[in-house]
């Protein structure tokens, strides 16, 4: 008996995918704020890619002074509210927190991060005053968190920034490939419509850049180019049956649901392939869509799955089973249609993984979801001189400045730390602009 | 099990926790409940000269997640008519005659206090108390506060009410004072049976920072009030001590101030009060605590064997001495507990910034150390941890020596001038100013040196 019943109304997705993290009210707020010891060099503050002053902002909350809390967050993270509700704080911030050390909760230092943004979002309150402009010009690829977290840090600068993203929404992966119990849409949009208000950059949307002709222009009118095109689709698994219909990535599945809600069927038993937390998502969400039978399948052991611990759990808690040591070696179908998968039994032997022979064994299944790593976008890299890629497709950079093999190119996010969260993006997209502008004002 | 009863000045009490004078005793109603929740006794809601009250009347100090840790009132005495007042002194008394029903009084002129002493014997009070405490409003008409500031007055009108009352009195003082022994000895002087104290503190409890107006706000303007609650426990302990301790003192002692658990009861009877009186703690958490407070102290003298509150009343005035009788030789330093520690580095930086500088950090490790040479044990560290007894302070000397600063004063052995090597700084390790700019701080802290 699944847990949860098919959505068929808005209210009835949002009740199945209630917030992990919900907003803070001022009472909740204060009492936690209230807690913070104020740790000297505090290890949260170690503990998160973009450094925010985490002490400060929640005694800044603590105090009442919620613009000055949201402008410690932004000085340092565009996406803080996002970073607040969808960042894996367990084991950045929250999980440097020193009282785990005592056995004591850490303080929810996420929800307090979206408590003062989300406030100052809402009042739609100005929090930082821009230079004058300094003529010249920064194209970015891609409005996802490394491409948007630039935009604003250049326009700190004074830079004039023109962002072209292919779709028709910002935020790349914070909406379109996160799992909709951390943030919804009308959250992550906010937030972004904030940002274009305070840092005034331009989205050009359903603007891809594909072409060699369409480079060329941008290095034409633009001092410098960031890359922040993320990675591409579900990589196929190369086994046989894979052209069968209700057969799907995860990536592409997520983005589905996050655009469409209860208006996506999910049928009865669905199959999931992977175990790193695009899988976790993917089956957790099934199951929340009302699959009657969600079934996790993993070709290693449980302790070699490369999500979180805290992704399992929650899969588990959706009544999702798993399947370990089961390697995929078949799609199988009638009709066109998936109607199973085909696994064989995996073992490890001198630390490989290998099939045990005559082991097969089938699991029915109504879709087949492949959460097994994206392709890399090298065909359009390569597109661009002096940039090179690396064997596992990323974008061989300067991890510290950003900048590429072509120097006018800068490059940060999943196209070149090969898929992390979007606080390290964040993180990613600044420092590049930062360097960017030593780059540009002053080169040597 | 121990027997919390108590004979206060004359006064007898099933236990010395007594409601203070004050909203709590506004009404026979609200004592009655009081006494059928626990209470030992009661002082009524001063009975005077007649007042009419403006709202609002009340503001707070918040700390942190705590609320009314500080609590401040411009309520003047009470504005029931004083028949209605005796009317429920008597039933009170008809329902409970073993509890305490104290009448705290204010009035003026000779006359009206010998008047009013008799109305409410007559009522059936078990004891007076003379209200010379209150800051706010009544001493601006000569009474309350008024008279506990001029001991020769407040010995006057002590005088006049022993002319008539043939129940105790306790003379209730201000400690908006320099030194509350002059007051207490002229209660003496003037025949009182016990004092009382402390009363509530001048204070302004804040400011409304849009309307730029202190609070309590009324109509615009505000003005100052009386202070009391769990903030200002240290000094009524203070000066409940100063009482006790002083020989020209010497009557029975109701502690006041910021008690609100048995173990504030217990701190005020180890300095030498015979009952206790609570007021703020009831007005936030009702009468519901005395549960709490009897448990408590209860428990606190079975597990000392005490069998009365007289085995252990004033049992800490031996040792409170004036600092110059401190043994000088006595030397405690800080010691950090590894396996304890989590980390926090709160004790690094407030003996960092706040102290000596007698704690570093550890490279590759988040445990500060201490650096035992610069540690003039203050406590500061222990103190700011977080985390109980991980920072203890350990004992260095053997205990062989004894000197304190007046020894040191009689055999001429102490500094005279400003640079005199007798002085306690001239070893201590103090770093030159310029090492302040180039000691490291946190990235994040956006220092110059970044």
């Amino acid at each position: 008996m699944a847990l949860y019943q098919s959505p068929t109304s808005e209210s009835d997705f949002e009740r199945n995918f209630q917030q992990l993290k919900p907003l803070m009210n001022q009472t909740e707020a204060h009492y936690e704020s209230a807690r913070c010891l104020f740790c000297y060099d505090a290890p949260c503050v170690t503990a998160c890619p973009t450094s925010i002053d985490i002490p400060l902002f929640i005694r800044q909350i603590h105090a009442d002074h919620v613009a000055g809390a949201a402008k410690t967050i932004y000085e340092s993270n565009p996406f803080g509210y996002a970073c607040g509700k969808v960042c894996p704080t367990e084991v950045l911030c929250e999980g440097a927190c020193v009282y785990n050390l005592q056995q004591v909760k850490p303080i929810e230092i996420g929800r307090l991060q979206s408590y003062a943004t989300g406030a100052i979002i809402h009042q739609e309150q100005q929090l930082f005053i821009l230079p004058p402009a300094n003529g010249m010009k920064v194209a970015i690829i891609g409005a996802g968190p490394a491409g948007l977290s630039c935009a604003c840090e250049l326009r700190m600068r004074g830079f004039e920034v023109v962002v072209f993203e292919a779709k028709d929404k910002p935020s790349g992966l914070t909406i379109y490939g996160v799992a909709p119990y951390k943030i919804t849409n009308e959250e992550v949009l906010d937030e972004m419509t904030y940002l274009e208000k305070q840092f005034g950059f331009q989205i050009r949307y359903n603007h891809r850049i594909e072409t060699r002709e369409q480079l060329a222009e941008l290095e034409q009118a633009y001092e410098a180019i960031f890359i922040g095109i993320g990675l591409g689709e579900t990589a196929p698994l190369q086994i046989p049956g894979e052209d069968l219909e209700n057969y799907m990535g995860a990536v592409e599945f997520i983005e589905k649901l996050r655009m469409e809600h209860h208006a996506v069927m999910v049928p009865a038993r669905v199959v999931v392939l992977g175990g790193g937390n695009t899988a976790m998502d993917a089956a957790s969400e099934c199951a929340r869509m009302g699959a009657e039978s969600v079934v996790l399948a993993y070709r290693r052991s449980p302790n070699e799955m490369g999500a979180y611990h805290f992704e399992y759990d929650l899969v588990k808690g959706a009544g999702v089973q798993s399947l370990f040591n089961a390697a995929p070696v078949a799609i199988l179908g009638n009709n066109g249609r998936v109607t199973g998968v085909k696994f064989q039994k995996t073992a490890l032997e001198n630390e490989k993984l290998i099939l045990i022979p005559d082991s097969d064994f089938v699991v029915e299944a109504d879709w087949v979801i492949r959460a097994t790593g994206q392709a890399r976008r090298t065909s359009f890299l390569n597109l661009i001189p002096g940039l090179e890629t690396d064997a596992k497709g990323r974008i061989v950079w300067n991890a510290t400045t950003g900048q590429t093999g072509n120097p006018t190119y800068f490059a940060g996010g999943d196209a070149a730390n090969g898929g992390k969260e979007v606080v390290n993006a964040a993180a990613e997209g600044r420092k590049a602009a930062q360097h960017i502008a030593q780059w540009l004002l002053s080169p040597s | 099990m121990a027997d919390l009863s108590v004979n206060f000045a004359g006064i007898q009490s099933p236990n010395p926790f007594w409601l203070a004078s004050a909203p709590p005793t506004n009404s026979g109603y609200q004592i009655m409940k009081a006494f059928d929740a626990g209470w030992g006794g009661a002082v009524w809601k001063t009975l005077g000269i007649p007042v009419v009250n403006v709202s609002s009347r009340y503001g707070a100090v918040n700390y942190r997640n705590s609320r009314m840790v500080g609590f401040n009132n411009i309520e003047l005495i009470s504005d029931r008519p004083l028949s209605d007042n005796l009317r429920e002194i008597e039933e009170v008394k008809k329902r409970f005659p073993h509890h305490a029903v104290i009448a705290s009084l204010m009035v003026g002129p000779r006359e009206e206090w010998h008047q009013i002493v008799r109305d409410v014997e007559n009522a059936g009070a078990d004891g007076i108390e003379l209200n010379f405490g209150c800051p706010h409003g009544m001493c601006e008409r000569g009474m309350g506060s008024a008279v506990g500031q001029e001991p020769k007055v407040l010995k006057t009108i002590v005088e006049w009410v022993k002319e008539v009352s043939t129940v105790p009195v306790i003379t209730k003082l201000t400690p908006n004072i320099t030194d509350i022994t002059q007051p207490a000895r002229a209660a003496v002087a003037g025949g009182t049976d016990a004092l009382s104290l402390i009363n509530t503190i001048q204070s302004l409890v804040g400011v409304d920072i849009d309307r730029f107006v202190p609070y309590p706000i009324v109509d615009g303007k505000s003005t100052n009030g009386g202070y009391c609650g769990p903030a200002v426990k240290p000094i009524a302990l203070n000066m409940t001590k100063n009482c006790a301790q002083d020989p020209g003192v010497k009557v029975p002692i109701s502690g006041i101030g910021g008690i609100e658990n048995w173990r504030d009861a217990v701190e005020f009877i180890l300095l030498g009060a015979g009952t206790v009186q609570v007021c703020t703690a009831v007005m936030h958490f009702g009468f519901g605590i005395i549960r709490e407070m009897v448990a408590g102290l209860s428990g606190y003298m079975d597990d000392k064997g005490f069998a009365t509150i007289e085995d252990f009343r004033g049992k800490a005035l031996d040792h409170v001495l004036t600092w110059e009788n401190l043994n000088m030789k006595y030397k405690v330093v800080a010691e950090i507990n590894e396996e304890k520690c989590i980390g926090c580095q709160l004790c690094y930086t407030a003996c960092e910034d706040g102290a000596h500088q007698a704690i570093k950090l550890t490279p590759g490790s988040r445990v500060p150390h201490i650096v035992e040479e610069n540690c003039v044990g203050c406590n500061l560290c222990s103190l700011v941890c977080p985390v109980e007894s991980c920072i203890t302070m350990e004992r260095r000397d053997d205990g062989s020596e004894h000197l304190t600063w007046s020894e040191r004063t009689m055999a001429g052995n102490v500094p005279l001038t400003f640079d005199d090597p007798l002085a306690g700084g001239l070893h201590h390790s103090v770093p030159s100013p310029t090492e302040a700019l180039s000691t490291p701080v946190p990235r994040h802290y956006g220092l110059s040196q970044n």
